[in-house]
C-alpha cells in the first residue's frame, strides 16, 4: 500500500519536497554536531538535557495518546471511532520514530547506543523505556498493516489481531509511565520527584495527542477522502477537553504544594520558570504564554458551541498542543535542572544548529504522517 | 474444584511466597561491605590554608582533566564550593562565621547507595565491592542520565573534545573523548599501586584522611568516631562517604 | 513494457555504481606493503606473532575489560612472563616505542581507523640516540 503515498498532486509533492529540504538541513547540522560534539548545542554542565529531550518527552505523550481512540472502539465498541483508530496508530508510529531519532541525536556516543541492549541494566528506567517504545512501535506497525490491509480488501481483519490491539492499550499507558519514571525516580531533582508526574504526563498526553490528531484530520480532510465523520471529531474533542482540564488542574496542584508548603527546594523551580531567579528569566515569557494558551484552550473546549465549531476547535487544539509542547518540553526539563544541585542558576538558549536539527526531525515526522494519511485516504477512496 | 486445579493453585501459592520472601531478603538493607572506602575532610584545616588548590591541581594533572575555560563546557573532578552551596544551607546568615562563605572541596561522594549507578542504561558506571564508584569510558553512551541522577553535581560531560585542553597529558592514565561522562574515580589506579588518592596526598594541611570505613582501626574510622562530621544531603538516602568534619 | 529501456538502463547504472570500488581497485597499482619497524629491545610479544597479527584487538579488548571492569592489572603470558595490561605503557611504552612506524603504518595500509588514541596517550618515540 506504500505506493499510494507516491501518487499526488503538485501541492502534495511541493509539501513533501519542502519537508525533505528541512530534513536535509537538519541532517547537515547533525553532521556538524557529530564532528564537534554536543558542545554545538546550548547545553551546559548544569543543564545537560534540553531541546532534544524536551521533544522526546512531548512526543512519547503523543505516541501514547493513540489509546484514547483505540480503547473506546476496541474495548467498548464505540463505533464512531471506527475510521479514526488507524490514524491515531499512524500518528503513534510517527511519534515513536521521532522519539527514537531525538534520543540518538542527544547521545554523546550514538554509535554505542546498542550497548543498552548488549549490556542490559534492568535497574535503569532508560532500558525499560527503550524496550517499551520498541515494543509499542512493533505493535503499531503490525496493527496498522493488518487493519489497513483488511480495509483495502473490504473484509474484516483476522481475529488474532484483536488481542494484539488490546495489548496495545495497557502498553500505551506503560510507555508514558516509564518515561515519567525516568524523571520522578531521581532523588536529587525535587521538581520531578513527585508521583504526580505520571498522571500529569498522561493527562497532558491525552490532551495534546488527540488535539494533534484532530488538527491533522481537519486539515487533511479538505483534500483527501479520509471519511471521518464530524461526530467522530466532536467526540475526540470532548476527550481533549477533559484531558486539558485535568492537565491544568494537575499543574495547579503542584503550584499549591510548592507555594503553600513554602519548602525552598520546591518553590525555587517554579520561581525560576514563572518569575525568573537571580536575574535569569529566559523561560518566563514562554511559561506564561503556555499558561495563557492552556486557559484559552480550556475556555474554548468547555463551551459546547466553540468546541463544535471547527474553526474554534482547530484554534483550541493548536493552543493545547502549543501550551503542552512548552510546558512538558523545555518547561519540564529545564525547570527540573535549574537550580542545579549546588544552587546554580543559568539560562539555556538553544543554538541555531540545535534548532535546525530539531526542525529536521519534525520535518521527517511531518513527512511520515502525511504519507500515512495519504495511504489511508488512498485506500478509502479506492474502496467505494 | 478438580484435583488438578487444586494442585496447581497450591504450587503457585508456594512459589509466590518463596519469591516474595526472596525479594524481601534481598531488599532488606544490603549486607555490610567487607571494605568501605571513604574520606574524612577536616574543613577547618582546609579553610585555614586560604585559596589553596593543591588537591584540585594534583587530581586534574594525574587524570588529564581538561582545563576548559568556557564555564558551560567545563570538566572538573574536584573543586571548591562555598560552604552554603555545598550543604544547601537555607539561611546563610545564621551559619557560624568561621564557615560562612568559606570554600570547601567537593567531589564524588562514592555513595553507598548511588543513584547514578541505578540509572545507567548500559552498566557503564558501577560500584565496586569496596564502594568505589567508577566509570567505563569505553561503554558510556553519553546519555547523561547519571548526571541528572547525581544529587551533588559531581559528574561532568565532555561536550567537546577535551584533548586540546589538556596541557601535558600523562601517559599512564588516558584522557577521555567527547561524548562521555567523567568524575572522580577515587584514584582507583593509584590505589591499585598502593598509593593514596592524589588529593589526599597533595593536601599541604593534611586535611583529608582516606581509608577503609569498615575497619574499626583505620584512621578515617577513628576520625569520624571522635569528631562530629556532616555529609551532603544525607536525607536523600544516598549514604555519601565523604565526611566533612566541622 | 514501455519502460523497459529506462528500467534496464537504471539497473545497469546501479550495478556499475555499486561495483565501482572493485573496478577502481583492479585498475590501480596496489600500494607497497607497509614497512614495519620491529621493536628495538623486545624480542618476544605477549602472544604468538600469528595470533597478534590476526587478533591483537581481541587481546586488547580482553585487557581493557580485565583492567577497567575487574580491576586486574597483570597479564601472565604463555611463558609465565608478567606484564602490565596497558596499551600506553606496555604495548607502546615497552616495545613498539615508535607507534607511527609500526601500528600506524599497518592501520593506514589496511584503512583501519582506530579510536584508542582519542583517549589513550601514546608516549613519544625515543630520541634517535636511544635515550628518551
Amino acid at each position: 500500500m506504500f505506493e499510494k503515498a507516491l501518487v499526488g498532486g503538485r501541492g502534495y509533492w511541493a509539501w513533501i519536497t519542502a519537508l525533505l529540504a528541512v530534513a536535509c538541513a537538519g541532517a547537515w547540522a547533525y553532521g556538524a554536531q557529530l564532528e564537534t560534539g554536543l558542545g554545538v548545542t546550548g547545553l551546559s554542565r548544569d543543564i545537560t538535557w534540553g531541546l532534544y529531550i524536551a521533544q522526546f518527552t512531548f512526543l512519547v505523550g503523543v505516541a501514547a495518546s493513540a489509546v484514547m481512540v483505540v480503547l473506546p472502539y476496541y474495548l467498548h465498541d464505540y463505533a464512531l471511532f471506527g475510521r479514526i483508530t488507524i490514524l491515531g496508530e499512524f500518528l503513534a508510529i510517527t511519534a515513536v520514530v521521532m522519539c527514537g531519532l531525538f534520543i540518538v541525536i542527544d547521545m554523546g556516543q550514538p554509535s554505542r547506543v546498542l550497548n543498552v541492549l548488549l549490556h542490559p541494566a534492568p535497574s535503569s528506567m532508560m532500558f525499560w523505556d527503550m524496550t517499551a517504545l520498541g515494543g509499542y512501535l512493533a505493535l503499531n506497525i503490525v496493527i496498522t498493516r493488518v487493519t489497513l490491509e483488511a480495509e483495502r480488501n473490504g473484509s474484516a481483519p483476522p481475529r488474532w489481531i484483536r488481542p494484539v490491539i488490546l495489548l496495545s492499550i495497557p502498553w500505551a499507558i506503560s510507555i508514558h509511565t516509564v518515561t515519567a519514571f525516568l524523571y520522578n525516580g531521581l532523588p536529587g531533582r525535587s521538581f520531578w520527584l513527585t508521583a504526580m508526574l505520571v498522571p500529569r504526563f498522561l493527562a497532558s498526553a491525552f490532551a495534546a495527542g488527540p488535539a494533534l490528531l484532530i488538527l491533522l484530520c481537519l486539515v487533511l480532510r479538505r483534500w483527501w477522502p479520509l471519511r471521518i465523520a464530524r461526530e467522530a471529531i466532536a467526540s475526540v474533542a470532548l476527550i481533549v477537553a477533559y484531558a486539558t482540564a485535568a492537565h491544568v488542574f494537575f499543574i495547579l496542584l503542584e503550584v499549591f504544594t510548592a507555594f503553600y508548603s513554602q519548602v525552598p527546594e520546591h518553590v525555587r523551580h517554579f520561581t525560576y520558570l514563572y518569575a525568573g531567579l537571580d536575574g535569569h528569566a529566559a523561560l518566563v515569557p514562554w511559561m506564561w504564554v503556555s499558561a495563557a494558551l492552556a486557559l484559552a484552550a480550556l475556555g474554548l473546549l468547555v463551551v459546547p458551541g466553540t468546541r463544535r465549531r471547527e474553526s474554534t476547535l482547530a484554534a483550541a487544539c493548536a493552543a493545547v498542543v502549543g501550551s503542552i509542547w512548552i510546558d512538558k518540553g523545555l518547561g519540564l526539563i529545564v525547570g527540573g535542572l535549574v537550580p542545579s544541585p549546588l544552587g546554580a542558576v543559568a539560562d539555556y538558549v538553544p543554538t541555531t544548529r540545535e534548532i535546525l536539527i530539531t526542525a529536521g526531525v519534525w520535518a521527517i515526522g511531518a513527512a511520515m504522517v502525511t504519507a500515512f494519511f495519504k495511504i489511508t485516504a488512498g485506500v478509502r477512496s479506492a474502496h467505494r | 474444584m478438580s484435583a488438578g486445579r487444586r494442585v496447581f493453585l497450591r504450587m503457585a501459592g508456594r512459589a509466590a511466597v518463596a519469591t516474595a520472601a526472596g525479594a524481601a531478603l534481598g531488599c532488606a538493607a544490603g549486607l555490610p561491605r567487607r571494605h568501605r572506602l571513604g574520606i574524612a575532610i577536616d574543613v577547618r584545616r582546609c579553610i585555614a590554608a586560604g585559596g589553596c588548590r593543591a588537591c584540585i591541581d594534583a587530581c586534574h594533572r594525574a587524570h588529564n582533566v581538561p582545563d576548559i575555560r568556557d564555564v558551560r563546557h567545563e570538566v572538573k573532578w574536584i573543586w571548591k564550593e562555598p560552604f552554603e552551596r555545598a550543604f544547601a544551607a537555607e539561611d546563610a546568615e545564621t551559619i557560624t562565621s568561621a564557615l560562612r562563605g568559606q570554600p570547601v572541596p567537593v567531589f564524588c561522594n562514592h555513595c553507598d547507595n548511588p543513584p547514578c549507578v541505578r540509572v545507567c542504561p548500559a552498566r557503564a558506571t558501577w560500584a565496586r565491592d569496596d564502594g568505589l564508584v567508577t566509570i567505563d569510558a569505553h561503554r558510556c553512551i553519553g546519555c547523561r542520565y547519571c548526571v541528572a541522577a547525581c544529587p551533588y553535581g559531581s559528574r561532568s560531560f565532555n561536550w567537546i573534545d577535551p584533548r586540546p585542553f589538556v596541557a601535558e597529558p600523562m601517559v599512564r592514565y588516558p584522557t577521555r573523548t567527547r561524548g562521555v561522562v567523567e568524575k572522580c574515580n577515587l584514584c582507583e589506579e593509584r590505589l591499585a599501586d598502593g598509593k593514596l588518592p592524589a588529593c589526599v596526598e597533595a593536601c599541604p594541611e593534611r586535611a583529608m584522611v582516606f581509608g577503609d570505613l569498615a575497619d574499626p582501626a583505620s584512621d578515617v574510622r577513628r576520625v569520624i568516631d571522635e569528631r562530629y562530621a556532616i555529609r551532603r544531603k544525607p536525607e536523600l538516602g544516598t549514604r555519601p562517604q565523604l565526611f566533612y568534619v566541622i | 513494457m514501455r519502460d523497459r529501456a529506462v528500467i534496464l538502463g537504471g539497473l545497469a547504472l546501479f550495478l556499475a555504481a555499486v561495483t565501482w570500488p572493485a573496478w577502481r581497485t583492479l585498475a590501480s597499482t596496489p600500494p607497497p606493503p607497509p614497512d614495519l619497524q620491529r621493536p628495538a629491545g623486545a624480542t618476544r610479544c605477549v602472544a604468538p606473532a600469528a595470533f597478534m597479527r590476526a587478533s591483537h584487538m581481541t587481546l586488547l579488548v580482553e585487557w581493557r575489560d580485565r583492567v577497567v571492569r575487574d580491576g586486574v592489572r597483570t597479564y601472565v603470558d604463555a611463558d609465565g612472563r608478567e606484564v602490565a595490561m596497558s596499551l600506553s605503557e606496555t604495548c607502546v611504552g615497552a616495545c613498539h616505542t615508535d607507534k607511527a612506524k609500526f601500528c600506524d603504518r599497518c592501520h593506514d595500509y589496511a584503512r583501519v581507523t582506530v579510536t584508542c588514541w582519542n583517549c589513550h596517550v601514546a608516549p613519544p618515540p625515543p630520541a634517535p640516540g636511544g635515550a628518551r
